[in-house]
């Protein structure tokens, strides 16, 4: 899988967890390829935030509600719940704060989409076995000195995190390096060895939420026990 | 109240006069009443759903493209405003008045006082953003537009834009607003006081009756102009642009001539303001900019407005080496309408022009602009 195709193959799984006519925050959109697909085919409303000026220019002059900006820095001046998904692709390898992005999104977003390249995959771990070098493979292509990627976890490790979290994960999707596509959750044995590309749909665990009541109106709130 | 429409011939502009309609002004006095010089480009459709108002800067007129009878050069925009640029006048309809205070024919301190005939002078009653905002809401109300597809602006105009998503967001869909602010910064203040100390210093403004004397504060108004030019470059503009040379002459000069070339634009500068702007003027427009500040009461506004304001649009536009109107005070516009759900979108261009940009070539503002006007009026004609 070439990196356009392993993309456009992320989105198309994306779009599956997505219910019709909902508000999506896109992190990382790029020139709004995503958002295009998410309006067109999911009836969604969609906002994005871009890192890199020229893809953020893109977008807005294509007409999309997008903010250069940094996520690690910028996701704050969001309210919470004010979306009822926020999406990550591809990108949580790269944060330098990868929990405290976590817990962003699921304050931002009712539900959270989480994709990531999976770093137990076999041939990583057989690279790192025989060469006794950093893995160069198609889904992380950069050598270990000019990379993007500063923080490489396994989906054990992410579950081990979610877990920690309060994450409820609610659907996963793995794809194999040939692209074959399973349920991650039905699939025990070796996922994490045959996983190429992980894909999570997130959301905190419910707990009951505590009803405030006015004369007029009712608020809730979902409380969330931190640790 | 009654509303007149002329064109004048010398101006090459149509005047609104706005006849006893007693204009209430933020600082309570009351212009009972007033004209508006406005230009107007490209053709109203049948809906009337292609009317776009461009608010000019400080220093701005109406004249936003074509020509400018009062400078002989092309209008302030041009490069933006015309048949197929950004702003496509073959598609919208685009109005620009010159603001409430201004000098390019509209009401300010240089026009006769109502029933006499003395200027206005120091006279004239203090205006702010707000004032000139009701004020162009008048017109196109008397233009028989109901909605505007866009208010867009820069610097001056950006605080328009931003007035007017505030004050009439329901005759509105979108506003462009390019290297503004919440608010005046105190740096801001300081500048355009000292701009404004050395016309009140020169003695030929005498309280800013000058023109009873037919004088005009060159000086003052020129120093003023010197002060300000330099707040809307950035040290490497000025270093790309004039460095160290020296104008027409090899050897410095051990005097105060204009050895360098810096200092020989920026007389020019301040040479050419005075045979185009009023004094007076300036002193006015720049105490309205001074007052602007909505950096408390956005938010509240926005959220609690009477006015329903969900359906705006919005997009900030700031420019890394604009140091008058810098990124953080687009960026807290942003912040502000992002933890509302607003939809706003927002683009900090990479550019050593400084504040001026948004007049320059600017190939990526040009870009977004055109991209977020021809995507959003694709969406109300569908």
């Amino acid at each position: 899988m070439n990196k356009i195709n392993s993309i456009r193959k992320d989105w198309s799984l994306i779009e599956t967890l997505i219910a019709e006519d909902r508000k999506i925050l896109d992190i990382g959109c790029g020139d709004g390829g995503l958002m295009e697909q998410l309006e067109n085919n999911r009836n969604a409303i969609t906002h994005g935030i871009e890192l890199n000026r020229d893809l953020a220019a893109n977008a807005i002059a294509r007409g999309f509600n997008v903010v250069h900006g940094n996520a690690e820095l910028d996701l704050s001046q969001y309210s919470n719940n004010s979306f009822d998904y926020v999406i990550l692709s591809q990108t949580l390898q790269a944060m330098m704060k990868p929990k405290d992005i976590l817990s962003e999104l699921l304050r931002i977003g009712s539900k959270a989409i989480v994709s990531f390249p999976n770093f137990g995959h076999w041939k990583i771990r057989l690279q790192l076995l025989i060469s006794g070098r950093m893995p160069v493979t198609e889904s992380l292509p950069y050598t270990w000195y000019d990379t993007p990627n500063i923080h490489f976890f396994t989906i054990k490790d992410f579950l081990n995190l979610c877990n920690e979290m309060n994450i409820v994960i609610e659907k996963s999707i793995g794809l194999t390096s040939k692209g074959k596509q399973f349920d991650i959750s039905e699939s025990i044995t070796g996922v994490n060895f045959f996983t190429h590309e992980a894909i999570f749909l997130l959301s905190y665990k419910n707990f009951e939420p505590i009803k405030i009541k006015s004369s007029k109106k009712v608020f809730a709130k979902n409380s969330v026990i931190a640790n | 109240m009654k509303t007149k429409f002329t064109t004048d011939t010398k101006l090459e502009s149509e005047i609104a006069y706005f006849q006893n309609i007693n204009l209430k002004l933020e600082s309570g006095d009351i212009i009972d009443s007033f004209k508006l010089a406005f230009k107007t480009y490209g053709k109203l459709n049948p809906d009337k759903t292609n009317a776009i108002l461009v608010c000019h800067a400080l220093t701005g007129d109406q004249y936003v493209a074509g020509n400018n009878p009062i400078t002989g050069r092309e209008g302030w925009w041009s490069r933006m405003v015309g048949p197929n640029k950004p702003i496509d006048t073959n598609k919208f309809f685009v109005i620009c008045s010159n603001v409430l205070g201004g000098c390019a024919g509209s009401t300010g301190p240089k026009e006769l006082q109502n029933g006499s005939d003395i200027a206005y002078g120091g006279n004239f009653p203090s205006v702010t953003i707000k004032d000139m905002v009701k004020a162009q809401s008048l017109l196109i109300e008397n233009l028989n537009i109901e909605k505007l597809f866009s208010v867009i602006g820069g610097s001056m105009g950006a605080m328009q834009a931003l007035q007017w998503a505030i004050d009439f967001p329901d005759k509105i869909l979108n506003i462009i607003h390019i290297a503004g602010a919440l608010k005046h910064s105190a740096q801001n203040i300081a500048f355009h006081e000292v701009g404004r100390q050395a016309i009140m210093s020169d003695p030929i403004w005498k309280n800013g009756k000058y023109f009873e004397n037919n004088e005009v504060p060159e000086r003052g108004l020129s120093v003023a102009r010197m002060i300000a030019h330099i707040t809307y470059l950035s040290e490497n503009a000025m270093h790309r642009k004039f460095g160290r040379k020296l104008q027409s002459r090899d050897i410095i000069s051990f005097g105060f001539d204009a050895d360098f070339q810096v200092e020989s634009y920026l007389r020019y500068q301040g040479k050419s303001f005075v045979e185009r702007f009023d004094a007076n003027s300036y002193l006015y427009l720049t105490r309205a900019m001074d007052y602007f500040d909505h950096d408390e009461t956005f938010r509240k506004n926005i959220e609690f407005s009477h006015n329903p304001n969900n359906h705006l649009k919005y997009l900030i536009v700031s420019f890394t080496s604009d140091w008058l109107f810098p990124t953080i005070e687009s960026k807290m516009i942003v912040n502000q309408l992002n933890s509302l759900s607003r939809e706003v979108s927002f683009l900090e261009i990479d550019t050593d022009k400084g504040h001026d940009s948004f007049l320059l070539e600017e190939p990526q503002l040009d870009d977004v602009i055109k991209g977020f006007l021809t995507n959003n009026f694709a969406k109300i004609d569908e």
